[in-house]
C-alpha cells in the first residue's frame, strides 16, 4: 500500500541554525524518487525527516494527507535501508528479515512464508540460515532491502545504499534495486551523491544544494535542460563560457568568436546581453571545414570509446571536447582545429540569476 | 546528531532520572555529610579540624608522606614501565605472550598481598633478611616505611602505565619511525625526539591513574608503613580509634585528600586537552629480532622485572603449604593452614562470593544503562549523570567509607553494619571503570542499527534488549570479569564498613597478618590469588585478548 509524500514548507534547524528553510515537494504514489546533491546539501537530513529520526522544526510532511510530524519512526510504517546496511549481527539472515514481522505478532507460518518469498525476490534464499558476518557487502545489502520491503511499508527509504560497495557490484545492485522496486511498487525515496546512479534508478530526481531544491525532473530533463548553472555543472561534465547575444538582421545570434556565430531562432525576448553558455564536451564537434571557433589542442586522453581533448580557444579559454575515437592516432597537442557547437543541445543561462533561458524541449523537434 | 522527536522523551528519560536519584542518595548525600562534618563542630561552623591538622607535625607530616609516596611511585612506575613497554613492542622477546599475561595477572593481585609478601621476605624476620645475616652477616636495609611502600606500590602499578603505553605504541605508525630514520634520527635520539613526544598524552593519562591509585592505597602503607603514615591510614586510624573515633577530624582529612586528587585530576585534564592528538596506525611498529648485548639486556630487563613482581607473591603461596606450629612456620609441608583458613575464615570466602556477586550484578546493570544514555541520549541531564558517576574515580576508598558511614548512620537511612552498605560501596567504586568500558562498546555499534530496528516497528526497550544488548554482551562479560577481580580484592572501603557478618577474604587476610597468623593469611591469600588467576584466564580465553584496560 504505497502513498504520496508531500513536503509543505518544511524547515530543519540544528541548534537554531537553519539547514533547510521552507522546502516544498510532492512525491507521487509508487514513484522512485531520488534526492541528489553534493555532501552536506541536506538530502540525508530530509530523508531522515521522512523517516522520523530527525525532528521537523516547521511546516509539515504528510503521507496521503496524514501529517507525520509527531509520529515516531516506529509508527510511520516505513522501510529503511542504511548506508552501512545496519544488519543485526547477532541474528541470522532469516531472523533479520523476520524481525519486524515478529514485532507485529503475525502468525508463525505466515512469517515463514513471507520471509521465504522475499528472500527469493532479492535472491539470497541460499543464505537463509547464515549469520550476516559471513556474507559479502552486496549480500548484506540484499538482506537490508529484504528486511525493509517484507514489512510492506508505505514508503521505502534508502540512504546511499550502494556507496559502500565496489564499482562493479554497485552497477549490478542498482539494477536489482530498480527491478525489485518496480515489482513491489512502493513509493521510494532514494538518497545519493552519485549522479550516474541517480539517473540509472530514478523515475524523477530532485537536485539539491545548500538545503534548497534546484530542480525536479526526469533524468533526461535534468541532464538536457538543467534549470541553472549548478545543476548543469553537477550533472555530467560541462564547459561554461560567457558569450554575447546579438540581434543581426532581425536574427538572434550567439557570438562564439569573431568568425563563428550561431543562429538561435527560438529566442526572441533576449535582445542583446551577455549570457553564460553551458556546452557539454560531446556537444562540440571538431570541424573538417574552415567554419567554427579557432583553437589549439593542449592534451589528448584516449579512453577507448572516446578521446578527450583540452582545447585552448583563441581568447585563451580552455574547453573540454569529447570525440568518438577513430582508428589511428588522436590529434596531437599543438594541432590547430575549428570547433562546431551543436546548437540544439547547448544551454543558455541568464548572467545574473544563472537560470536557464530555454524552456523545456524548445529545440527538440 | 541530536534527535529530538516526540518519541525521544521515552523510557530512557525515566531510567536516567531514576539512576540520578539513586546517585544523589548513595553518593552525593554522603559526600555532603562528609563536607558538613568537616566544617562543623558542636553545631557551629568552624575550621578547627583543619586547624588541628595543619597545626600538629604528627598530622601534617602524613600529607607530606602521602605526596612523597605518590610522586615517587608515579615517577618510578614511569621510569620502569616506559622501557618495558618499548622493549615489548620493538624487541622479539622469548615467551612474550605468557609474559604479557603474567604482567597483567601481577597487577590484578590484591596490593596488600604484595606488601605481606615483602614482609615475609625482607621483613625483620624475613627469609632473605635472616639468610643474609646468618650467612654473610649483612644487615639488610629496612623494608618498613617509605622504601617498602615504594617498592610494593611501584611493582603493583607498573602494569597500569605499561598497558596504556602498549596501546599507544601500537597506534604509532611505523612510517613515522621510518620517516624519522630517513632524516637521520636513529637509536636513542629517535626514541627521545620522535617516539616519546608522541607518547606524552598517554604518559599523562597513565600517570594520573597511578597517582590516584598510589594516593588512595590503604592496605600497603597500613601493613608495611609502620611509623610512616599516609593520609588514608590516618583517616582510618582517626575514624576507628579505640579512644573514641573522631569523625569530624577524619572527615576534614578526607576533604583534604579529595582536594588534592581533584587538583591533580583537573591539572591533568587541562594539560591533556592542550596536548592531545589522535593517532591510528595502518602499519604498527613491528618487533625485531635483536642479537648480542642489546638482546641480552632486553631479556634481562623484562624477566628481571617480572621476577620481582611475581616471585614474592609466589612465596606467599609457597608458605601456605608449610607446616605451622602455632604462629610459626616449621619444617615440612602440610595443608593445615588451609584447614585452619576454612574453619576459622570459611565464612569470609562465602561473604566474598555473595557480596561480590551481588555487587557485580548491580555494577553491570547500572553501568550498561548509564553508558547507553550517556552515549545515545546526550543532553544536559545525561552529561550530569556522566560526571557524577565519575566522582568515585577521585574519591579514595577510605574517604568513601567514612562518607558512607557518616551519611547512613541515622534513620531513615540507617545502613551502617549492613551488607547493603558494603554492596553500595563496591558498586559505586567500580562503576566509573565499567561505565567507560561499556560506553566504548556502545560507541562501536552504529546508531543506524537501532534506527533500523525502530523503522521496523520495535519499541525503544525492545530494540535495546533484542539488538543493542546482545551486541554488547561479549564486551560486557569480559568487563564484568575484570570488575569481579577488582571487587574481590577491595580493602580500603570494606575495612571501614565490615562487621562479623560481612567480613570478606581481603579483610580476613589483613586481620590474620596483623595478628601474626601467617599460615592462615597465606592460605587465604593463596585462595584469593587462585580465584583471581582463574577469573583472568577465563577472561583471556573468552576475549582472545592479551591486554586489559581498567
Amino acid at each position: 500500500m504505497s502513498v504520496t509524500i508531500s513536503f509543505n514548507n518544511v524547515i530543519k534547524k540544528y541548534n537554531d541554525k537553519p539547514v533547510i528553510s521552507g522546502l516544498s515537494l510532492d512525491i507521487k504514489k509508487g514513484e522512485f524518487f531520488t534526492l541528489l546533491g553534493p555532501s552536506g546539501c541536506g538530502k540525508t537530513t530530509l530523508l531522515r525527516m521522512v523517516a522520523g529520526f530527525n525532528s521537523i522544526e516547521g511546516g509539515e510532511i504528510t503521507f496521503d494527507d496524514k501529517v507525520m510530524n509527531r509520529i515516531t519512526p516506529q509508527h510511520r510504517n516505513i522501510g529503511m535501508v542504511f548506508q552501512n546496511y545496519a544488519i543485526f549481527p547477532n541474528l541470522s539472515v532469516k531472523n533479520n528479515v523476520a524481525f519486524g514481522l515478529k514485532n507485529r505478532k503475525i502468525p508463525k507460518d505466515e512469517i515463514e512464508r513471507r520471509v521465504d518469498h522475499i528472500l527469493d525476490v532479492v535472491q539470497i534464499s541460499q543464505f537463509k540460515n547464515s549469520m550476516p558476518e559471513n556474507l559479502s557487502g552486496g549480500q548484506q545489502q540484499r538482506i537490508a532491502l529484504a528486511r525493509a520491503i517484507v514489512m510492506e511499508p508505505n514508503v521505502l527509504l534508502m540512504d546511499e545504499p550502494l556507496s559502500n560497495l565496489d564499482a562493479k557490484l554497485r552497477v549490478d545492485m542498482r539494477e536489482a534495486i530498480k527491478l525489485i522496486q518496480h515489482e513491489v511498487g512502493i513509493t521510494t525515496v532514494y538518497v545519493t551523491h552519485d549522479q550516474e546512479e541517480a539517473m540509472a534508478v530514478s523515475d524523477r530526481i530532485a537536485v539539491m544544494n545548500s538545503g534548497v531544491i534546484q530542480q525536479v525532473g526526469t533524468p533526461r530533463e535534468i541532464y538536457q535542460r538543467p534549470a541553472n548553472i549548478f545543476v548543469s555543472n553537477f550533472i555530467g561534465r560541462t564547459n561554461i563560457v560567457e558569450r554575447s547575444l546579438k540581434k543581426v538582421d532581425n536574427r538572434q545570434v550567439l557570438i562564439m568568436d569573431e568568425n563563428y556565430q550561431i543562429d538561435l531562432d527560438d529566442i526572441t525576448q533576449y535582445a542583446e546581453e551577455i549570457i553564460k553558455v553551458s556546452i557539454r564536451p560531446e556537444e562540440f564537434t571538431i570541424s573538417d571545414t574552415s567554419e567554427g571557433m579557432a583553437g589549439v589542442i593542449q592534451h589528448n586522453v584516449f579512453l577507448g570509446i572516446n578521446v578527450h581533448y583540452t582545447v585552448q580557444l583563441s581568447n585563451g579559454e580552455n574547453v573540454e571536447v569529447t570525440e568518438e575515437s577513430t582508428l589511428g592516432e588522436p590529434l596531437e597537442p599543438g594541432t590547430e582545429v575549428k570547433l562546431l557547437v551543436n546548437k540544439e543541445k547547448i544551454n543558455l543561462f541568464h548572467y545574473e540569476s544563472e537560470k536557464n533561458i530555454l524552456e523545456g524541449d524548445s529545440y527538440a523537434k | 546528531m541530536q534527535n529530538k522527536t516526540a518519541g525521544r522523551k521515552d523510557i530512557w528519560s525515566v531510567i536516567t532520572l531514576g539512576i540520578l536519584l539513586l546517585y544523589a542518595l548513595v553518593l552525593v548525600l554522603p559526600l555532603f555529610t562528609l563536607l558538613k562534618e568537616s566544617i562543623f563542630k558542636d553545631g557551629a561552623l568552624s575550621f578547627e579540624h583543619f586547624g588541628e591538622f595543619f597545626g600538629k607535625k604528627y598530622y601534617y607530616s602524613t600529607l607530606f608522606n602521602s605526596l612523597k609516596v605518590t610522586v615517587a611511585v608515579t615517577l618510578a612506575s614511569l621510569v620502569i614501565a616506559t622501557p618495558l613497554a618499548y622493549i615489548m613492542t620493538t624487541f622479539k622477546i622469548k615467551g612474550k605472550l605468557y609474559l604479557q599475561i603474567l604482567i597483567l595477572i601481577s597487577s590484578m593481585a590484591p596490593p596488600f598481598i604484595g606488601a605481606y609478601a615483602w614482609i615475609l621476605l625482607m621483613g625483620r624476620n624475613g627469609v632473605v633478611t635472616n639468610f643474609l645475616s646468618d650467612v654473610f652477616h649483612i644487615t639488610t636495609p629496612d623494608i618498613y616505611g617509605f622504601s617498602g611502600i615504594l617498592i610494593v606500590l611501584t611493582l603493583q602499578l607498573i602494569p597500569l602505565i605499561y598497558m596504556f603505553m602498549m596501546g599507544a605504541f601500537k597506534s604509532i605508525d611505523n612510517s613515522l619511525i621510518e620517516a624519522a630514520e630517513s632524516m637521520g634520527y636513529t637509536g636513542f635520539k629517535k626514541v627521545w625526539k620522535v617516539i616519546m613526544p608522541l607518547m606524552v598524552p598517554t604518559i599523562l593519562a597513565g600517570s594520573l591513574l597511578v597517582f590516584m591509585r598510589a594516593l588512595a592505597d590503604f592496605g600497603t602503607p597500613m601493613l608495611i608503613g609502620e611509623g610512616f603514615e599516609t593520609l588514608p591510614v590516618l583517616i582510618f586510624n582517626e575514624f576507628t580509634s579505640e579512644m573514641g573515633g573522631n569523625a569530624g577530624f577524619a572527615a576534614a582529612i578526607s576533604v583534604i585528600v579529595v582536594v588534592i586528587a581533584l587538583t591533580i585530576f583537573l591539572l591533568q585534564k587541562f594539560i591533556t586537552n592542550k596536548k592531545s592528538f589522535s593517532m591510528s596506525a595502518l602499519h604498527p611498529i613491528k618487533e625485531k629480532k635483536e642479537s648480542g648485548i642489546k638482546n641480552i639486556l632486553a631479556h634481562l630487563f623484562v624477566y628481571g622485572y617480572l621476577a620481582l613482581a611475581i616471585l614474592p607473591q609466589l612465596y606467599v603461596v609457597y608458605t601456605a603449604f608449610l607446616k605451622t606450629s602455632g604462629r610459626i612456620f616449621v619444617k615440612g609441608y602440610s595443608l593445615d593452614s588451609f584447614k585452619a583458613a576454612f574453619t576459622r575464615s570459611g565464612d569470609t570466602i562465602v561473604h566474598t562470593f555473595t557480596l561480590g556477586l551481588i555487587a557485580l550484578f548491580f555494577v553491570i546493570l547500572i553501568a550498561i544503562l548509564i553508558a547507553y544514555v550517556t552515549v545515545r541520549r546526550r543532553n544536559a541531564i545525561t552529561n550530569g549523570l556522566d560526571i557524577i558517576s565519575m566522582v568515585p574515580y577521585i574519591v579514595p576508598g577510605s574517604v568513601l567509607g567514612v562518607a558512607l558511614l557518616l551519611g547512613f548512620n541515622n534513620k531513615p537511612f540507617l545502613l551502617s553494619g549492613t551488607a547493603t552498605i558494603i554492596i553500595i560501596a563496591f558498586v559505586i567504586r567500580r562503576l566509573p571503570y565499567t561505565i567507560r568500558s561499556s560506553a566504548a562498546i556502545i560507541h562501536q555499534i552504529s546508531p543506524s542499527i537501532e534506527e533500523a530496528a525502530a523503522s521496523l516497528g520495535a519499541s525503544n526497550l525492545k530494540t535495546f534488549f533484542k539488538i543493542t544488548l546482545p551486541m554488547m554482551l561479549p564486551g560486557v562479560i569480559s568487563g564484568a570479569i575484570l570488575s569481579w577481580v577488582t571487587i574481590i580484592s577491595e580493602l580500603s572501603t570494606s575495612i571501614l564498613l565490615y562487621t562479623v557478618n560481612t567480613k570478606t577474604m581481603t579483610i580476613g587476610i589483613y586481620t590474620e597478618v596483623i595478628r601474626g597468623n601467617y599460615g592462615v593469611a597465606a592460605a587465604l591469600s593463596t585462595i584469593l590469588i587462585a580465584i583471581t588467576v582463574i577469573s583472568l584466564l577465563i577472561f583471556f580465553k573468552l576475549t582472545g585478548r592479551k591486554e586489559v584496560s581498567l
